[in-house]
């Protein structure tokens, strides 16, 4: 297996990208407090669905994640469902007691 | 021994102990879940008695650092040492603003008689006891990772200096921004679960 | 020149190897450490069983027998069976058995086993200072750990670092094992022995974290009454085992696989055949990480669970008997039609076989939910997981080390006195922990200091078992002690086997290889023509 490693990104991600992402988390950041002022009903929906939009954003942008191969992308994927697992596992638990 | 170098081998590396900081927090997180939906009422309520306002600056201070680094790997990578210096240092002033108002939250809460085992808080019901037991472990873990975060970039700052990070060696830079961005996605994650919680 | 990796290297002796970044050197050191934290683990047994000749008092106080039987868990279990089979043989072998020429984070590595050292010492620390030993048991359970006097935060923060430790040659294992494969190697020419350490540097990066905040919050919660455990303060002492079992079930697959991956070294080896499903090998591997991490409430069948949780923990508890299962049954059509020689190593890894199918099955006999209540904190688990974890893996451990022996030290030992050892730790182990199983099927509960005289003979034929497995332990050691004292130059391959691992000098040289071989077949390939 040939590696040569020393140059993995064509290029850095631009400046221009980077503030992009940056406005989108700050933006998406006031929906989600307005929203929480709100119903409690659209208050969870929106942490549910923009808290992980926002953690995304970083890991795609910030982490470069969207600029790796699909090895680091899948050990990615691997963390995070078996996380989820344990959390759901650990209810089939507590909420059928 | 020979010194061989492989940038993607070390950020493989990276990510995998990043892996470990997503489960130590995950732990918390399942225990949080857990207590959350044993006590949904008083979580509820003693949500309230965060302040949202810190906690949302708190959490616009921590993206805009998460910023800064981002960029700070870009000026480097494009050559341009003196900028990505800058950027760094802010990133590291940011990170201590972040500690210096989790400072007065904290201080804030403990002058109300909210810490853990205090007297206050065990006449309160379990749940609310629980909330705070989360949120003082969490919150204390998170600014520890900020804490050590700050120092990997003091160190990368120095080695920026040094001229050992520089453009088309900037991994260890590179490797600094993945821990750095995590810390910033976990407290993404404690800002709903604690301080909108109401 | 490349010198072989024990020659000094100019720094003295003590700093060329503590300050050693050579993963050949690393290896020793954990060996060094381990077997040391061992012999004090199994000096602790031999007390406890002392202590159980007699009812009533014998050599302790009630006190100090709860502190026994913690310590010695912890030992064993932290000490010795987690690191195990990787931290020796994975950091000595992998990368030579990939063609590389170290691991890919050298100095982590090192930190890895100072992580290792100091979480020793604090472990040992814990049994004089303050409090005194520990008496929780290792599973360190709320509410009592955070009551008890004794040193649990010292014994549970050294833990914390021993799992630090494992983090560290889980991560460094997965990155040299995608990174560092020589030219050829692809993922299904890589030795079975390099897919078992792959599967368990998963589990060890992904489980070790929980129970390093697990264990984080006890220390929290005797040091500030955080109440996340108290049920005095709303605290669920079902969600500490939770998640102490989300680790330390996987936990036991990192025990277990690498030894069935040196297992799966051996056989072919002695065999002198290719093995049988290499592919059914490798993954089964991978499935039993997956799976294993998906069964760990089934510890706390007992605890007041709900039906549902206990019956989808115990279906799967079953499915992850599968892979294993078609291990063994791939090592035996392995030694079918073989031209089996048989050596010390070979002899240690086929009583492997039986001694894990013991233990594997009283495992899924647990798994049951009617038998697991009454079999529930018996001897018979105590009987299954030393089944296991001893005669699975300690066992594994004693047959890679017969075997690797002398590759890594460049010496031989005598192989009849190797042989000798057999018999008495053989016999000695089944009749210790086949005692067991019958007292726990009897009723006898574990960790008590006493019992009832209807339990009186077998726990006297366990005492004298115990003394038996130890005199073979002493046997096996001394053999290898003095091969490697006074024992012969041993040739670079004197098992005929055709990993990579044989074809460097014996002692391997600094940089394991002068040029990077390139791989061209399995690394299987004995009797090429044979058909069958």
């Amino acid at each position: 297996m040939t590696m040569d490693t020393t140059h993995e990104h064509a290029e850095p991600v631009s400046y221009r990208t980077i503030t992009t992402v940056w406005a989108a988390l700050l933006a998406l950041t006031t929906v989600l407090v307005t929203i929480s002022h709100f119903s409690h009903f659209w208050a969870v929906v929106a942490m549910l669905t923009l808290t992980p939009l926002k953690a995304g954003l970083v890991l795609y942008y910030f982490m470069h994640l969207k600029y790796e191969g699909p090895l680091i992308k899948g050990m990615v994927s691997i963390a995070l469902t078996t996380l989820v697992i344990f959390i759901g596992m650990m209810f089939l638990d507590i909420a059928f007691r | 021994m020979s010194v061989h170098r492989d940038d993607l081998g070390a950020r493989i590396g990276m990510w995998l102990f990043l892996f470990t900081e997503m489960m130590l927090f995950g732990g918390l997180f399942l225990l949080y879940s857990a207590y959350r939906s044993m006590h949904p009422v008083e979580f509820h309520a003693a949500g309230e008695e965060l302040n949202v306002a810190l906690g949302v600056f708190n959490t616009l201070v921590l993206l805009t650092s998460s910023y800064t680094l981002a960029l700070s790997l870009t000026a480097v990578e494009k050559g341009q040492a003196p900028l990505a210096k800058r950027l760094i240092a802010a990133t590291i002033l940011l990170g201590a603003l972040f500690l210096v108002v989790k400072g007065f939250e904290w201080s804030a809460e403990f002058r109300h008689g909210i810490y853990p085992n205090s007297p206050g808080l065990l006449q309160r019901a379990p749940g609310v006891v629980l909330f705070y037991g989360l949120y003082f472990t969490m919150t204390g873990l998170h600014g520890l990772h900020i804490i050590a975060g700050m120092g990997l970039m003091s160190v990368a700052l120095l080695k920026l200096a040094k001229g050992e990070v520089k453009k088309g060696h900037s991994i260890f830079l590179e490797n600094v921004g993945l821990y750095w961005h995590l810390v910033d996605v976990i407290w993404i994650f404690l800002l709903p679960l604690f301080y909108l919680a109401a | 020149m490349n010198t072989n990796y024990l020659e000094p290297q100019g720094r003295g002796a003590v700093r060329d190897w503590i300050l050693s970044t050579d993963h050949k050197r690393i290896g020793v050191m954990y060996l060094g450490v381990m077997l040391t934290m061992f012999w004090v683990a199994v000096l602790i047994g031999v007390l406890m069983r002392i202590e159980q000749l007699t009812m009533g008092p014998t050599l302790m106080t009630p006190a100090a027998y709860n502190a026994m039987f913690t310590v010695h868990g912890v030992i064993m279990i932290f000490l010795f069976v987690v690191p195990g089979l990787p931290a020796v043989f994975g950091n000595f072998m992998l990368p030579i058995m990939i063609g590389a020429k170290d691991v890919s984070f050298p100095r982590i590595n090192l930190l890895s086993w100072y992580f290792f050292v100091i979480g020793g010492a604090l472990a040992v620390a814990s049994l004089f200072l303050g409090g005194g030993a520990p008496d929780t048991g290792w599973t360190f359970y709320v509410p009592f750990s955070l009551k008890t006097n004794t040193n649990v935060s010292l014994a549970v923060f050294a833990a914390f670092l021993l799992g630090f430790s494992s983090i560290l040659t889980g991560i460094n294992f997965i990155t040299t094992i995608h990174r560092m494969r020589a030219p050829g190697m692809t993922w299904h020419r890589m030795p079975l022995f390099v897919w078992a350490l792959y599967s368990t540097a998963w589990i060890q990066v992904i489980a070790t974290p929980v129970i390093g905040i697990t264990l984080l919050l006890v220390i929290l919660e005797r040091t500030f009454g955080i109440g996340v455990f108290d049920p005095a303060k709303g605290g669920d002492p079902v969600l500490y085992q939770h998640l102490f079992w989300i680790y330390s079930h996987p936990a036991v697959y990192v025990m277990i696989v690498p030894a069935m991956g040196a297992i799966t070294e051996i056989i072919p080896t002695f065999a002198r055949r290719t093995i049988f499903g290499y592919k059914a090998i490798a993954y089964s591997s991978i499935a039993i990480a997956a799976f294993g991490s998906l069964v760990w409430a089934h510890h706390m069948f007992t605890s007041g669970m709900g039906e549902i949780a206990n019956t989808v923990f115990s279906l799967l508890t079953f499915i992850v008997a599968v892979p294993s299962a078609i291990k063994v049954f791939n090592w035996t059509a392995t030694l079918y039609k073989g031209s089996t020689k048989m050596e010390p190593p070979m002899l240690y890894a086929l009583s492997f076989i039986f001694l894990f199918c013991i233990g594997g099955l009283t495992g899924v006999m647990q798994g049951a939910l009617a038998l697991n209540v009454h079999l529930h904190d018996t001897y018979f688990i105590v009987g299954h997981f030393h089944y296991v974890m001893f005669g699975g893996t300690g066992f594994a451990f004693f047959a890679a080390l017969l075997y690797w022996f002398p590759k890594m030290f460049g010496r031989t030992y005598d192989r009849r006195w190797a042989f000798a050892s057999w018999p008495p730790m053989f016999i000695g182990f089944n009749i210790l922990y086949g005692s067991m199983m019958m007292l726990g099927l009897q009723g006898m509960p574990r960790r008590y200091f006493d019992h009832l005289p209807q339990y009186h003979s077998l726990h006297v034929a366990a005492t004298v078992g115990s003394w038996i497995l130890v005199t073979g332990l002493a046997m096996y050691f001394t053999t290898l002690l003095r091969g490697l004292l006074h024992g012969a130059k041993a040739q670079a391959n004197p098992w005929g086997s055709l990993t990579l691992e044989w074809t460097t000098s014996s002692p391997p040289p600094v940089e394991n290889f002068d040029v990077i071989p390139t791989v061209e077949h399995s690394p299987y390939a004995y009797n090429p023509t044979r058909t069958s």
